[in-house]
């Protein structure tokens, strides 16, 4: 770099403003600069009924984080972008935070497909990536940490719970992505598992919307249970031509998203009724970490209406991080991540959470659920979960370069 | 047997599907001759226009008869006086200046609505045939079609406004020449064009989730019913709707939904190589 005299005087003007400022940052007791934390959620379009909750409850999150004096001395601060559903804004959006913003971390993707599309990248730039939503399984990468629930936590529960209950024949219905795809396939593998039987398994574009063929085909296979893994606002017209038929009185069902973005209060108590998930979080829960945090989202937002499983679960990744960087020291990429290996936990608003060294991802408590009236009754509690399923193929401390992400066979 | 009557009324609804979201259309394109590419966001906008009517307290079928159609009728009327009476006959430029009006309603509903999807439950219970559950909206649609095209077709072959309105479109200066003012008639076939339209989104505001994109998985396929059926309006969009639709179902009944949307793409591609008139161009001659 040349120095000519004009850059000399701004860059020495800046450096004097620096030191006038000095004191002001002293007084708030926050270093100079802050740690950036690089946010990419759906705030509009299809998905933003969970994204929005999420983006809600990433801004709580880092309120409190700075509420008690920030981590290691310095003040958080978000950048975010609302990737407005579609997916190729992730991987734009991805490449700006890490180039432009030059984030600390990133938290966010909801979808799979978003998740895969900006991993690479993020890997690549070495800048860790926190996903904070119930997925498929199987990603095996040393720069992401996954707290949500995997099939194992979820479908392993779910499935023979249902069949114990209602029967030994299954039809799933599934979003025509990686998620739906690959879930599918672990349904099959639980269901077989518990004695059951897949009679039929379909797959359906994010955008469709008419689902009566779909009711008639499933009336024709006579299946004793219907699970869905449907995504989205468009598939959310399933429930209510289901309903709509007088199906739900007739063939009971269970899922392994609806209820993710508040589905349940989107349908009438009569549509939801009796639907049964499994999941990390209700806001029923009883512990005093989840009134406190309920008690912290109506201070900050009036109503605790809009909380929902991913958008707790994005609050505990966000905590998860925060916590890795104040047992590091530093929000350095590389000891960051030694931390989330060196025996990780928090207890959050769903009990408490650890991070599996060896997978990366989480071991938590996982509750069978029912809708009734628009809200998750818990019906049984399964007390601190790992993710066999990833734990059964991933072993990034053997493999610390491994970034596959593994999908069963079936 | 059962199996079967499910299988048929399934078919019938998609066809009349079809006719629903085309019918608008047939009028203000196979008829006008204005390529309105804004008519899935007048479905859109009659959607909400049935939403916010029932949520602000009305009777639904109230909202989806009469608010939906009037709300979007009157946006017709005052975009047929604004913009598209000057573009009469120019086809590429009504098609560009009804693309920004799409892209401005979507905008204006996003700003209104949100980017979120919206819906209502539908007013109607299922019942069974024998083992299986039939969903009861769909068979109100299904009748509502019927009494659609009944309407409009009585309309245009029975009354003397008919008349007038196919007349001016053959000729408008003979009628224009017989005293009748082809700018009046231009304008109140316009209007019905869109109520109708509008009739057809507040319709399928219950059974789908409106969002302010939702015109877009519409409007690809009311222009392939419509081109698809060729020049006469009913006969036309009769025609071609039965073939898509049973083409469709069929193929989502034996394989899936994503084959099913293919083969109806697949069925226009090779309709229109085949009869590039459309069906009515060869079949039904002449009629209406």
């Amino acid at each position: 770099m040349t120095m000519n005299r004009r850059k000399f005087l701004s860059t020495g003007s800046a450096i004097a403003l620096g030191a006038l400022a000095a004191p002001a940052i002293a007084r708030t007791g926050f270093a100079a600069d802050t740690i950036k934390i690089g946010s990419l959620l759906d705030t509009s379009g299809l998905f933003d009924a969970y994204g929005k909750p999420m983006d809600m409850a990433l801004r709580l999150a880092v309120d409190e984080i700075n509420g008690a004096g920030g981590l290691v001395g310095r003040e958080v601060e978000i950048i975010s972008y609302d990737t407005q559903s579609d997916m190729a804004l992730y991987t734009q959006y991805a490449q700006q935070l890490v180039r432009k913003d030059k984030v600390d971390v990133v938290q966010g993707g909801i979808l799979s497909a978003s998740r895969e599309a900006i991993r690479p990248t993020l890997r690549k730039s070495k800048v860790p990536y926190f996903y904070n939503v119930q997925y498929e399984g199987g990603v095996c990468d040393r720069n992401i940490v996954i707290d949500g629930v995997t099939p194992a936590q979820q479908s392993e529960i779910l499935m023979p719970a249902i069949i114990n209950k209602w029967g030994k024949k299954i039809y799933i219905l599934a979003a025509d992505y990686n998620y739906g795809q690959i879930t599918a396939r672990w349904m099959q593998k639980y269901a077989q598992d518990a004695g059951g039987e897949v009679v039929a398994v379909d797959f359906f574009p994010l955008d469709v919307s008419d689902f009566g063929s779909t009711i008639a085909k499933i009336q024709s296979a006579a299946p004793d249970i219907v699970v869905s893994a449907l995504v989205g606002g468009a598939h959310l017209s399933f429930y209510r031509q289901w309903a709509a038929a007088g199906m739900n009185a007739k063939i009971p069902m269970a899922s392994s998203t609806i209820g993710v973005g508040n589905e349940h209060k989107v349908l009438t108590p009569e549509e939801g009724n009796g639907i049964m998930v499994a999941y990390n979080y209700s806001p029923e829960l009883q512990s005093p970490t989840n009134l406190a945090f309920l008690e912290a989202w109506t201070a900050k937002y009036g109503d605790v209406s809009a909380i929902h499983e991913i958008a707790v679960s994005h609050y505990q990744g966000v905590k998860l991080w925060a916590q890795a960087v104040t047992n590091a020291g530093t929000p350095d990429r590389d000891k960051m991540i030694e931390a989330v290996e060196g025996g990780l936990s928090i207890d959050g608003p769903a009990g408490k959470v650890s991070i599996d060294p060896k997978t990366h991802h989480a071991i938590l408590d996982v509750h069978l659920m029912e809708f009734k009236d628009q809200s998750l009754k818990v019906i049984e509690s399964f007390s601190q979960r790992p993710p066999v399923d990833t734990q059964a193929v991933c072993d990034l401390q053997a493999n610390p370069d491994d970034t596959t992400q593994y999908e069963i066979k079936i | 047997m059962d199996l079967a009557v499910v299988v048929i009324i399934q078919i019938v609804y998609s066809v009349a599907l079809l006719v629903l979201i085309s019918s608008g259309l047939a009028i203000v394109f196979g008829m006008m001759r204005v390529i309105n590419l804004a008519h899935g966001e007048f479905m859109m906008v009659g959607g909400y226009a049935t939403i916010v009517s029932v949520n602000a307290g009305l009777n639904v079928y109230f909202a989806m008869l009469v608010v939906a159609p009037l709300v979007v009728g009157i946006l017709g009327l005052i975009v047929e006086r604004l913009v598209i009476r000057h573009l009469y006959g120019r086809l590429v430029d009504t098609m560009l200046a009804t693309w920004g009006l799409s892209l401005l309603l979507i905008g204006l509903a996003t700003l209104i609505f949100g980017n979120t999807t919206t819906g209502i439950s539908p007013p109607i219970e299922g019942f069974p045939i024998g083992d299986y559950q039939v969903n009861g909206y769909n068979l109100f649609l299904i009748v509502m079609t019927v009494l659609i095209v009944g309407a409009v077709y009585a309309v245009l072959s029975g009354t003397r406004l008919g008349l007038i309105a196919r007349g001016t479109m053959q000729r408008s200066d003979m009628a224009d020449a017989l005293g009748y003012n082809p700018d009046k008639v231009y304008m109140v076939t316009f209007f019905a064009g869109s109520a109708l339209t509008g009739l057809a989104g507040g319709l399928l505001s219950p059974l789908v989730g409106i969002v302010p994109t939702a015109g877009a998985q519409f409007i690809a396929k009311a222009f392939i019913t419509v081109i698809s059926g060729g020049a006469s309006v009913i006969a036309g969009l009769l025609s071609s709707a039965t073939l898509f639709g049973l083409v469709s179902q069929a193929f989502t009944f034996l394989v899936d939904s994503m084959v099913g949307e293919i083969a109806l793409l697949v069925a226009a591609v090779v309709l229109l190589r085949l009869l590039p008139q459309g069906i009515t161009g060869r079949f039904f001659k002449g009629g209406l």
